[in-house]
């Protein structure tokens, strides 16, 4: 699914991300923690072709992203939902449309998938405020709306970055129920957070994994959450 | 992004929907659509002032080409010498191709118009004329009047048309300035729709970036503004042909004497360049905007 080899990422500032291998199976459940500014973003930026590693090999549904055009990154990401760390929507568009923009943008009738699009929307509690523009969302909407944006595709992977940055207790747990629904349904899932509450809450209901970037490294959580 | 005519044809599609991601940019618009319309009202004087030139070049230089004509005047028993000499002297001109007297016949079919064909021409003592033909730079007729007056003094040089000469050349000139103006025209449309395009794209840089994350491909971004651009420099410059023929409407025609200036009418195929363009506009709007997008793309790639 998604697999790195001896993945490195530097920039300007140096090296952020070192050494890194990583399988990830189909239908996993991962969590990727790390202190702010260790490079969860950046991990995961490199996980859907929006950045390329500076060494060593990232490769999803096996092939290698440094092969890639940017049309092949664009269709391969139609596979892959994000769930962006500031939800980008496009703000003169309403809930509806922004949900739907996968579709649009692949060519696929938004007219056609109509239903599937208000089961979606209720699913994610926002069948009220279908028609409201994404600046007068709450921060609990703008996250569900973007998750719904995320698997309108049906993809196999989504992967969230800090999905319960700025919510509360309840929303996030509303949140995470969302995605663990998702991978009973055999989606492999992969969120960034560092909220251990919520890693906790999620160990109560799937099996996952705890990965931590430290020291620019990836390395397995112990026990101890 | 290749350009082959699917994908011009998938990014002139209109497609509501697709227009809809990019944000109604109000400024940009109404930009693009005052120097499409700007531009298509100079491109139609240009157009016809390069026309009418072009009329009054061709219509002069006919007339220049049969405009030199000897007259000899001469008793009736040296008009034949006369007029040797006066044949030798202008085969041996410079800027002459030919020279060749008219037959009674010929002069005969000249007169008609006024006397009738029943016209005793044979009794008449008329003078016998020349009939010069010259070449493109023409001969130096002041030059000629002296050999003539010299070896044939009886004989009269009639160029009342050469004057125009420089005329026609400035009449060449100036259609030619005309569609030197029309291709500054479509260069300065391309830049200020390509600048106007750069502004657009720049400021929907975020709207590029949200389109990229749910797998837009770049032709579909790209089409979002060409199809806006190209439809609006389409529009522009539809108004502006429209206002700039009905601004020459109103330019008073001149009689007979017609030049350049009371000419500036557009006349029978001119009016192909014309309905031309809005079209070419439009054309030009779309490869200027493909360009700026796929530029704008790579760089924020
Ligand atoms: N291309 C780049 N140019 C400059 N700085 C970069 C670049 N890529 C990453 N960084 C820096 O690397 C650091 C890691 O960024 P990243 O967003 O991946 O961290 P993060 O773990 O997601 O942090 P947070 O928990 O706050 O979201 C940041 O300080 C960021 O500014
Ligand atoms: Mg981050």
């Amino acid at each position: 699914m998604i697999e790195l080899e001896n993945v490195a990422y530097s920039y300007g500032g140096g090296e952020l991300l070192t050494d890194m291998t990583l399988k990830v199976a189909p239908g996993s459940f991962h969590f990727l923690t790390g202190p702010s500014g260790s490079g969860k973003t950046t991990f995961l930026k490199l996980c859907y072709g929006a950045l390329q590693a500076t060494a060593g090999h990232v490769r999803l549904f096996d092939r290698d992203v440094r092969g890639l055009s940017r049309d092949d990154v664009a269709v391969l990401r139609r596979k892959i939902g994000v769930v962006h760390q500031d939800c980008q929507f496009l703000d003169h568009l309403p809930v509806t449309e922004n949900v739907a923009l996968p579709l649009a943008v692949s060519g696929q009738d938004p007219d056609g998938a109509e239903a599937n699009l208000k089961e979606l929307l209720a699913w994610v509690g926002l069948t009220s405020r279908a028609d409201a523009l994404p600046p007068e969302l709450s921060g609990g909407e703008r996250q569900r709306a973007a998750l719904a944006r995320a698997v309108i595709m049906s993809p196999d992977v989504i992967l969230a970055d800090e999905p319960t940055g700025n919510i509360d207790w309840e929303m996030s747990q509303r949140l995470l129920t969302l995605l663990v629904e998702l991978n009973r349904m055999g989606k492999t899932i992969m969120i960034a957070t560092h909220d251990l509450g919520l890693i906790r809450a999620a160990k109560a209901q799937v099996q996952t994994r705890v990965l931590r970037i430290s020291n620019r490294r990836l390395q397995m959580a112990g026990a101890d959450l | 992004m290749k350009l082959d005519l699917r994908t011009a044809a998938r990014m002139l599609q209109f497609d509501e929907r697709a227009d809809r991601v990019v944000p109604p940019t109000g400024f940009t618009a109404r930009l693009t659509l005052f120097s499409a319309f700007a531009m298509a009202f100079l491109a139609v004087f240009a157009l016809a002032l390069s026309l009418a030139a072009g009329r009054v070049a061709d219509r002069w230089g006919t007339e220049l080409a049969q405009s030199s004509t000897l007259r000899i005047s001469a008793p009736a028993g040296e008009v034949a010498a006369q007029t040797e000499a006066a044949l030798r002297v202008l085969r041996t001109t410079p800027g002459i191709v030919d020279a060749r007297a008219l037959t009674l016949d010929e002069q005969r079919a000249l007169l008609s118009p006024w006397f009738g064909t029943d016209l005793p021409i044979d009794d008449l003592p008329l003078p016998q004329l020349i009939d010069i033909t010259e070449t493109d730079e023409g001969y130096d007729a002041a030059g000629l009047r002296l050999r003539l007056a010299a070896e044939a003094p009886a004989a009269v040089l009639d160029d009342h048309a050469r004057w125009r000469r420089p005329l026609i050349d400035a009449a060449a000139r100036l259609r030619l300035l005309g569609w030197a103006s029309i291709l500054l025209i479509a260069t300065a449309t391309a830049t200020m729709v390509t600048l106007a395009a750069n502004a657009a794209l720049a400021a929907n840089a975020q709207v590029i970036a949200v389109l990229r994350l749910v797998g837009a491909k770049d032709t579909y971004i790209a089409s979002a503004f060409v199809r806006r651009f190209a439809l609006r420099a389409l529009t522009g410059a539809a108004f502006g042909t429209l206002t700039g023929i009905i601004a020459l409407m109103l330019v008073p025609s001149g009689s007979d004497t017609a030049g350049v200036l009371t000419d500036l009418s557009i006349q029978g195929i001119g009016w192909v360049w014309v309905l031309l363009i809005p079209p070419l506009s439009g054309l030009v709007a779309f490869v200027a905007t493909r360009y700026a997008a796929a530029r704008v793309l790579e760089d924020l790639a």
